[in-house]
C-alpha cells in the first residue's frame, strides 16, 4: 500500500482527453469566480487563488509524480522576493516582474530537483525540506531581502503599461486569469502523453524503467514544473499584497501547502483548490487566536493523516463514482 | 601565543568546543531518528519537538516541585518517552500499512500541535534554566576557558551514544532488534512480541531527544521554537550519514558539528547553510550517504 495507491483508483478512472464533468466544473467555477468579487472582499479571494495554484502545483509533483516535496515554500518564496524586489528597486512593469520571479523559481527548481531526485520516498523529502532551510537562510542574511522586514511597500504599479493595478478589483481579474490558466496548464500536463508516463512511474518505477524510459528525466521535469508553478503563485502573491516575507521562504509554508493539498485530495483534480479555499478561510477566520491556529492545522494534519486520506475532493469523488 | 592564519587560538578552539557542543545535539537527535527509522520505517518528524518537550519538562520539574537538574536528567526522558509510547499506540501504529509518507505528515501535525500548545502556554521568548551548581564554573586549559557544564554536555552524550550503540550492536536484545528490522514477520514467528517491540523502540527514540533536550535546557534558553529548526539540520545530517548504521549517525552527528564550528571561524556567513552545502555535494557523489546502504 502506498499513497500511490490510495490514488491510483481515482486516476486509473481518468480517461484520456477532456471528460464533459471537467468542463462543466471548470466553467462554473469561472463563473463563480467572475461573480465572487462583488460578494466577498477581493484580497481575500486573490489570497485564496494565489494557494489554490500553489496547491494545485504541488499537487501535480505529489499526487500525479507521487514525489512529496516538503519544501516547496523555497519556490513560492523565492519568486515572491525576486519578484517584490524587481518591481521596487528595478521599477519593473508587474508582468516582466512575474516572469522574473517565475524563472528564479524553475531556475531553482531546476537546481534542486536534480539533486533531489537521486534520493527517494522519505529521503526526497527531506532532502527538499533541508534545501528550502538553506534558501531561507540565504533570504534572512542576503543583503536585498530586508531580512526580519522583508520587501514592503511594492508597487503594484501598470499591467502592460495600461492596466492601473492599484484598484483591487482590477488586479483580482489580473491574478484570475493568471491562476486559471495556471490550473488549466496543470490540468494539460495531468493529461497528456507525459503525465500518463508520471502516473505509471508513480505507479510501478522499476516497471517503466525496465520498459526503457528515462524515469529521472520524466522526475525532473515534474519537479521543474511544479516549482515553476508555485514561482508562478508566489510572484502573484507578492503583487497581491505588496509584500515579500521570511514567512513566504519558512518551513511552515511548506508544511501548509502539503496540508491543503492533503486536505482536498491528493491526486484529484479539483482536491487543492478546496483545500486551499479550506485553509485561507480558516486562517483568517481564527486569525485572532495567534498561535492556536498553528494548533488548528496540526489537529487537521492528524486527522487528515488518520482518518481521511483521500480528502474531502477524494471521498466526494468516491460517493459520486467520478473522476475529480 | 602562537596564531594559526591569523585566528587566535582562542577563538578557534571556542569555536571548535561550540561545534562539539552542537554535534552532540545532533548526534543524539540523528541516533534517535535512526533508531526509530530503522524499525519503524518513518521519519519521526516531531522529534525536534519531542526534544523540546524534554527542556521544557525538566524546567517544570524545577519550578513547580523543586526536582534538580540530576533527577530531570533521569525522570525527563521516561516521561517523554511514555508520552511517545501513547502516540505510538494510539496514531503511529495504524499506518504501518500505509506508504511511509503517511507517518512523516502524522508527526509533522503532531509537531505543529505541541510546538503550538507550547507557545501558547509560555510564548516565545524563552525561560531560563540555570547550571546545576555542581557543573558551575571552568577549567582555564591555558590556550582556552573550557566552562564545566559545556565538557559534561559533551562527556554525557558521548556516553549515551556509546551505550545506546553497544545495546544494538552488542547485547542480546539489540540482536532482537536489528533482526525484526530486516524481518519482523520471521522475529514474530521465533515467539517475539514485534509490535510491543516497535513501541518501546519508538519511545526509547524519544526519550533520547527528551535527553538532549534536558542537556540543551542550561545552554540555550527554554523555548517553545527551540526544537523546529534545529530538526530541519538534523535531516539533512541524517541524509548525509544515511540512516543505515547506528555509529554512522554518531560519527556524522559529532563530526558535522566541528565542520559547521570551524566554518564559523573561518567563513561566518556560510555556518548556518555548510551542513546543507556538505547535503548538496553528498548527494552528488554517494547518494545513500556516507554510512548508508545503496538500496533505499
Amino acid at each position: 500500500m502506498s499513497v500511490e495507491t490510495q490514488v491510483r483508483s481515482q486516476a486509473e478512472a481518468l480517461p484520456v482527453g477532456t471528460p464533459r464533468l471537467h468542463i462543466i466544473i471548470f466553467a462554473v467555477l469561472l463563473v463563480l469566480l467572475l461573480i465572487a468579487p462583488f460578494v466577498l472582499y477581493p484580497v481575500f479571494l486573490m489570497k485564496v487563488l494565489c494557494f489554490a495554484l500553489f496547491a494545485s502545483a504541488l499537487n501535480l509533483l505529489l499526487g500525479f509524480g507521487g514525489l512529496l516535496s516538503f519544501g516547496h515554500a523555497a519556490f513560492f518564496g523565492s519568486a515572491s522576493y525576486i519578484t517584490a524586489y524587481a518591481a521596487k528597486d528595478w521599477g519593473l512593469s508587474p508582468e516582466l516582474a512575474i516572469l522574473l520571479g517565475t524563472a528564479a523559481a524553475a531556475a531553482l527548481g531546476l537546481g534542486i530537483g536534480a539533486l533531489a531526485i537521486r534520493r527517494q520516498g522519505i529521503y526526497f523529502a527531506m532532502v527538499t525540506l533541508a534545501f528550502a532551510q538553506m534558501v531561507f537562510f540565504f533570504a534572512v542574511q542576503a543583503p536585498f531581502t530586508g531580512g526580519e522586514d522583508g520587501i514592503q511597500a511594492v508597487p503594484r504599479g501598470h499591467m502592460f503599461g495600461f492596466i492601473d493595478l492599484s484598484s483591487d478589483l482590477t488586479l483580482y481579474f489580473v491574478v484570475l486569469v493568471i491562476v486559471f490558466g495556471g490550473l488549466l496548464g496543470i490540468y494539460r500536463i495531468i493529461h497528456s502523453p507525459f503525465g500518463q508516463v508520471l502516473k505509471a512511474i508513480r505507479d510501478n518505477e522499476p516497471r517503466l524503467i525496465s520498459l526503457g524510459y528515462k524515469v529521472q528525466r520524466y522526475k525532473l521535469a515534474v519537479f521543474v514544473m511544479s516549482a515553476t508553478l508555485a514561482g508562478l503563485a508566489g510572484a502573484t502573491k507578492a503583487l497581491v499584497f505588496q509584500l515579500a516575507s521570511l514567512t513566504d521562504v519558512y518551513w511552515t509554508m511548506s508544511g501548509e501547502v502539503v496540508l491543503m493539498t492533503l486536505l482536498g485530495g491528493m491526486g484529484t483534480v479539483f482536491g487543492p483548490l478546496v483545500g486551499a479555499a479550506a485553509l485561507v478561510t480558516m486562517e483568517n477566520y481564527f486569525a485572532g487566536l495567534g498561535a492556536w491556529v498553528t494548533v488548528l492545522q496540526g489537529v487537521i494534519f492528524v486527522i487528515s493523516v488518520l482518518l481521511f486520506r483521500e480528502g474531502i475532493v477524494g471521498v466526494i469523488a468516491r460517493l459520486t463514482k467520478k473522476s475529480l | 601565543m602562537f596564531e594559526l592564519l591569523g585566528i587566535s587560538p582562542q577563538v578557534l578552539f571556542g569555536q571548535l568546543l561550540l561545534g562539539l557542543i552542537n554535534g552532540s545535539f545532533y548526534a543524539l537527535l540523528s541516533l534517535g531518528l535512526a533508531v526509530i527509522f530503522g524499525l519503524l520505517n518513518i521519519i519521526n518528524f516531531s522529534h525536534g519537538a519531542q526534544y523540546m518537550m524534554g527542556a521544557f519538562v525538566a524546567w517544570m520539574l524545577l519550578t513547580y516541585t523543586g526536582i534538580n537538574y540530576w533527577w530531570a536528567l533521569a525522570l525527563v526522558p521516561i516521561i517523554v518517552g511514555a508520552f511517545g509510547v501513547g502516540i505510538e499506540r494510539l496514531m503511529i501504529s495504524k499506518l504501518y500499512h500505509l506508504d511511509h509518507l503517511y507517518g512523516l505528515l502524522l508527526t509533522f501535525g503532531l509537531a505543529l500541535i505541541i510546538q503550538g500548545v507550547f507557545r501558547n502556554e509560555y510564548g516565545v521568548s524563552g525561560l531560563p534554566y540555570s547550571i546545576p551548581a555542581e557543573l558551575s564554573g571552568g577549567q582555564n586549559l591555558g590556550f582556552m576557558f573550557l566552562p564545566n557544564y559545556r565538557a559534561w554536555v559533551i562527556f554525557a552524550s558521548a556516553i549515551v551514544c556509546f551505550c545506546t550503540w553497544f545495546a544494538i550492536e552488542r547485547t542480546r536484545l539489540g540482536a532482537y532488534l536489528r533482526a525484526a528490522t530486516e524481518n519482523p514477520t520471521l522475529v514474530g514467528a521465533f515467539g517475539i512480541n514485534v509490535p510491543r517491540m516497535i513501541t518501546l523502540t519508538y519511545g526509547f527514540g524519544v526519550a533520547l531527544a527528551a535527553f538532549a533536550g534536558v542537556l540543551a535546557a542550561p545552554i540555550y534558553s527554554v523555548n517553545p521554537n527551540m526544537g523546529a529548526d534545529l530538526i530541519i539540520v538534523v535531516f539533512a545530517v541524517v541524509v548525509i550519514g544515511g540512516m543505515g548504521s547506528i555509529l554512522g549517525a554518531i560519527l556524522t552527528g559529532f563530526g558535522l558539528g566541528i565542520v559547521e564550528g570551524l566554518t564559523r571561524v573561518f567563513y561566518p556567513e556560510g555556518s548556518a547553510v555548510v551542513i546543507f552545502v556538505i547535503m548538496a555535494i553528498v548527494l552528488l557523489l554517494k547518494p545513500a550517504g556516507l554510512f548508508g546502504r545503496a538500496a533505499s
